[in-house]
């Protein structure tokens, strides 16, 4: 769903930080739609908590407005704003038990005592730890930890949720499950979400849209299949997901010269004679398996250089025939790796996608 | 997760309450406001003052650097501060390696009761450095027992540098102690067995390991001592017979004469050189980071007989010189007349003290070491919160964290002086205080303010640095978080720098001898009053009521910490299951 058919949430315009002499976010301009699962992604120092802060009143944008729901908070302090928080350190308070941490913000409000109670049964079910209300937090692990923090941040109910790094301290499984949890607590409840995070995985596999930033500015926004398919700077492309860089020239219209080959592809726009980059991902390729590859476009054949083993499938270098030397990254199956006889030496043919080829101008 | 249907509209009643932000935002920057302007006006400015006096002759009049020149010229001067000098860098000398060595044994070697050694070495804190004078003039004085002995040594008497170093020494040990046992508390393993894995032997381990592990630890704990001793006032006093040092000339000056700009010059002169080692000391500290990373696997010792034995000889023989040192002033305190009739006698407490009209100065010094716990804890940790968790404000809080330091660097003499030249101005709206309780409360929080604030810094520190935004997103003010969870969760931290002030407010003497008044005469202040009157045995006397004040105040805190923290810290021993 696109934010034009969903009521419009939060509103960023114009945002600008620096930090003395240093820029950390430069006009970014952005809209989220009510119930938007979004992910800011990109490297350390890209800026993305620092926008992340500056939507919780945290830190204070140099210039830009900050509307939500239709009200201005740009200069509103953190109190003042409608969000539940969540931080990659947790900031459960050690000293309280989970049932307190969760009913913290609830006190305040002069519920009624079985009014906050049966609050906090409900968010303790609903992250799926109903029993943990007399322990403290140093009595669960990171991930339920984690879980609790979530309960804390929604016991208010806030039309905003802001997740900051909320898997980063966790290992490898535990991020993966919460991973799912969250995304599916977050589609349950519905409450308009961002989360900033640096692992790109985490952010495709998560958001309704994924914002791919890069030093202090906004380099694309879009569905997380569109980033990665179609990225539009070559930031995005390398960022997200693994990519070979291939040099070269534009020989006619979608027709770019490897080393000695020619290869043909859907993207137009270039110059004759101007030296591009391709991009290129690992699964942007057909194999035997599927068919005589030798006929097809693109036909190529590549010496195996050597092969990283990850699991259910192998990611090969290849020296392909022709690309002086350049080399090109592609995905084989575990099958489609023992049926081809994929091994360092080997020589396997195979062809391009060309449709799939992404083609950047070369900036010197 | 279950599938328990909930929808953010089904707890739409909890609706924000509104909160009143301005006024939060207004208790921030306030709070901040008012650290700054009481560490200002009751630190700095009094030590301004020592700068604008030192060029005013007696009446007031503007006479430039003339002061220092008359300082400089006389003969008196270059005698003092060449015996300020030698006796300083002689305590320190003697005092460093001995409390190196008894660290190493406590914290690096298999010695049986690691704890009781190390308790009996920290003892001396609780007493006034005064107390080790009068020890050592009841052991090697002019009727001592051992006074033989010093024959040995080739010395004629105690009085005069010899002894004024012994007791020096005695009264610094614990306090190079404490830093070179925090020195040397923590090492890394691996370091360690990668010598081990390359045949290393012992001695070049120790040489290339241990000890520049607790390079920056001997560094401080030298500084800590020489400063020390540079602005005794006490025991040269006490032990220095006609020795003449920088602090006893302030107090000449400042007291005797009535000299107030001399006194201020001399001030100035004694803060050069603590300054410069403050500075130093500053320096060394900003390159001891990241020594040990969050890696590091903790070193244990393994037993090795020969230096176990050589090592636990050596403590055993310090703690029973510690022992053997207050329990001489204990003893001394209850005989009749040392050392001729050593039957027992309560004369030296009772009558002694009414004779010299001190009997008061008991109770004085106990109202003043409550308040100095009770008042300094609370500001020392609000001023430590307001610093760490507040935002804004960004030009006041290095003045703050400057001024906040600040105290460790100034000997107890210059802040007094300091203080009665600026309280005693008759242009100073705070006059009032001069001569009160208050003013003895405030100057003792002051002069300990340093490393009471650093431990509610730390403490503070370890706090997660999100709970503020936490609770402002869950529109708690701050406040409540505060009284909820920060203050519970430091009550550690905050009762031990109640204690830590309890117990230099029984001890000190260097600031507030400066400020007390005939009514409010503390017990530390009057033992220098009983040695002058010649009455040995009841200052002895009032050095161990210090003692054991202080030490069954300590005793006191630690069952009210055990208490404390088994009621409201139930979640540090909450068994992980």
């Amino acid at each position: 769903m696109r934010v034009s058919e969903r009521q419009e949430a939060l509103r960023l315009e114009g945002i600008h930080k620096a930090f003395g002499a240093f820029v950390a976010l430069q006009s970014i301009d952005l809209a989220i739609g009510a119930g938007e699962l979004v992910c800011f992604v990109g490297p350390s120092g890209c800026g993305k908590t620092t926008l992340l802060r500056i939507i919780a009143g945290l830190e204070t944008q140099s210039s830009g407005r900050v509307i939500q729901g239709g009200r201005d908070i740009s200069g509103a302090p953190p109190a003042a704003r409608d969000y539940g928080i969540v931080f990659q350190s947790y900031a459960l308070f050690p000293n309280l038990t989970i049932r307190e941490n969760v009913a913290y913000g609830l006190v305040n409000r002069r519920r009624a005592r079985a009014q906050i109670e049966a609050r906090v049964k409900e968010l303790l079910t609903l992250v799926g730890l109903p029993d943990s209300g007399s322990k403290y937090p140093s009595q669960l692990s990171g991930g339920q930890q984690q879980r609790i923090a979530l309960a804390r941040a929604l016991a208010t109910a806030p039309s905003l949720l802001l997740l900051d790094e909320p898997l980063s301290a966790l290992d490898a499984k535990e991020r993966e499950r919460l991973r799912g949890e969250i995304r599916q607590l977050q589609r349950r409840v519905g409450v308009t979400t961002i989360m900033v995070t640096h692992d790109q995985e985490e952010a495709l596999s998560m958001s309704d849209r994924v914002v791919v930033m890069n030093q202090g500015r906004i380099e694309q926004v879009g569905t997380p299949l569109e980033v990665y398919e179609h990225p539009t700077t070559p930031f995005v492309a390398d960022f997200l997901g693994k990519v070979s860089v291939l040099r070269a020239v534009c020989v006619g219209s979608g027709r770019y010269k490897v080393g000695r080959v020619e290869l043909t592809t859907k993207a137009n726009g270039v110059g004759q004679g101007q030296q591009v980059r391709l991009y290129l991902r690992p699964e942007d390729r057909v194999l035997a398996d599927s068919g005589p590859v030798e006929s097809m476009p693109n036909a190529l054949r590549g010496r195996v250089e050597h092969v990283d083993f990850l699991g259910t499938y192998c990611l090969a270098a290849l020296d392909v025939d022709g690309f002086d030397g350049q080399r090109l990254l592609v995905y084989f199956s575990l099958n489609q790796a023992l049926e081809l006889g994929v091994r360092e030496g080997a020589s396997i043919p195979f062809a391009l996608r060309g449709e799939r080829v992404r083609v950047f101008a070369h900036t010197a | 997760m279950s599938g328990v249907p909930v929808s953010a509209s089904a707890a739409a009643p909890f609706t924000p309450r509104p909160t009143s932000l301005s006024s939060e935002r207004l208790a921030a920057l306030g709070g901040l406001a008012l650290v700054a302007t009481a560490l200002l006006v009751f630190l700095t400015l009094p030590l301004a003052t020592l700068f604008v006096r030192s060029a005013d002759d007696r009446a007031g009049q503007f006479v430039g650097l003339a002061n220092f020149s008359a300082y400089f010229a006389s003969p008196a001067f270059a005698n003092s501060a060449q015996n300020t000098l030698v006796f300083a860098l002689a305590t320190t000398v003697i005092t460093v390696p001995l409390a190196f060595l008894f660290a190493y044994a406590v914290q690096r070697s298999r010695i049986p009761l690691p704890g009781l050694w190390r308790n009996i070495a920290l003892l001396p804190i609780l007493a006034p450095s005064l107390l080790a004078a009068l020890s050592f003039i009841y052991l090697f004085g002019n009727q001592g027992w051992l006074k033989g002995a010093l024959s040995w040594f080739g010395l004629q008497t105690i009085y005069g540098l010899p002894g004024m170093v012994l007791a020096m020494c005695f009264a610094a040990f614990p306090h190079a102690l404490m830093i070179l046992l925090a020195a040397l508390a923590l090492a890394d393993a691996r370091l360690y067995e990668a010598a081990d894995s390359l045949a290393t032997p012992g001695w070049r381990k120790f040489l290339t390991i241990t000890l520049p592990g607790a390079r920056y630890g001997l560094i401080s704990a030298a500084m800590v001592v020489f400063t020390m001793a540079v602005s005794e006032f006490g025991v040269p006093k006490v032990i220095g017979g006609n020795v003449s040092v920088l602090a006893i000339d302030i107090y000449k000056q400042v007291i005797g004469q009535q000299n107030f700009s001399m006194g201020a010059v001399v001030g100035l002169i004694l803060l050069a050189p603590v300054l410069v080692a403050f500075i130093i000391d500053g320096m060394v500290r900003r390159r001891q980071k990241a020594l040990l990373s969050a890696r590091s696997v903790p070193y244990q010792p393994r037993p090795a007989p020969m230096r176990d034995a050589v090592l636990l000889l050596f403590v055993v023989l310090m703690s029973a010189v510690m022992l053997l040192v207050i329990g001489m002033a204990v003893f001394g305190s209850f005989v009749k007349v040392w050392p001729y009739n050593l039957s027992f006698t309560l004369n030296h407490y009772t009558f002694g003290f009414e004779e010299a009209g001190v009997d008061h100065a008991w109770r004085n010094s106990v109202r003043m070491a409550l308040w100095s716990g009770a008042f300094g804890a609370a500001v020392t940790f609000g001023g430590a919160y307001w610093l760490e968790k507040t935002r804004g404000a960004d030009l006041l809080r290095p003045l703050i964290q400057l001024q906040a330091m600040m105290p460790m660097a100034v000997p107890g003499l210059v802040l007094g002086i300091g203080y009665i030249l600026f309280f005693n101005h008759p242009a100073n709206p705070l006059g009032f205080l001069y001569g009160t309780m208050t003013i003895l409360v405030v100057c003792t929080v002051v002069h300990y303010y340093s490393s009471s604030h650093l431990t509610a810094v730390t403490a503070l520190k370890q706090l997660d640095a999100e709970f503020e935004a936490v609770s402002a997103s869950l529109k708690v003010p701050f406040y409540k978080t505060f009284w909820r969870v920060t203050v519970p969760v430091c009550l550690p931290a905050l009762i031990d720098i109640a204690r830590y002030y309890f117990v230099n407010a029984m001890t000190t003497i260097s600031a507030v001898v400066f400020l007390y008044s005939p009514k409010t005469t503390l017990a530390a202040i009057s033992i220098v009053h009983l040695d002058e009157a010649g009455n040995v045995g009841s200052a002895s006397a009032m050095a161990t009521l210090i003692v054991a004040t202080s030490a069954i105040v300590t005793a006191l805190f630690f069952c009210l910490e055990w208490l404390l923290v088994r009621r409201t810290q139930a979640w540090r021993f909450a068994a992980r299951n």
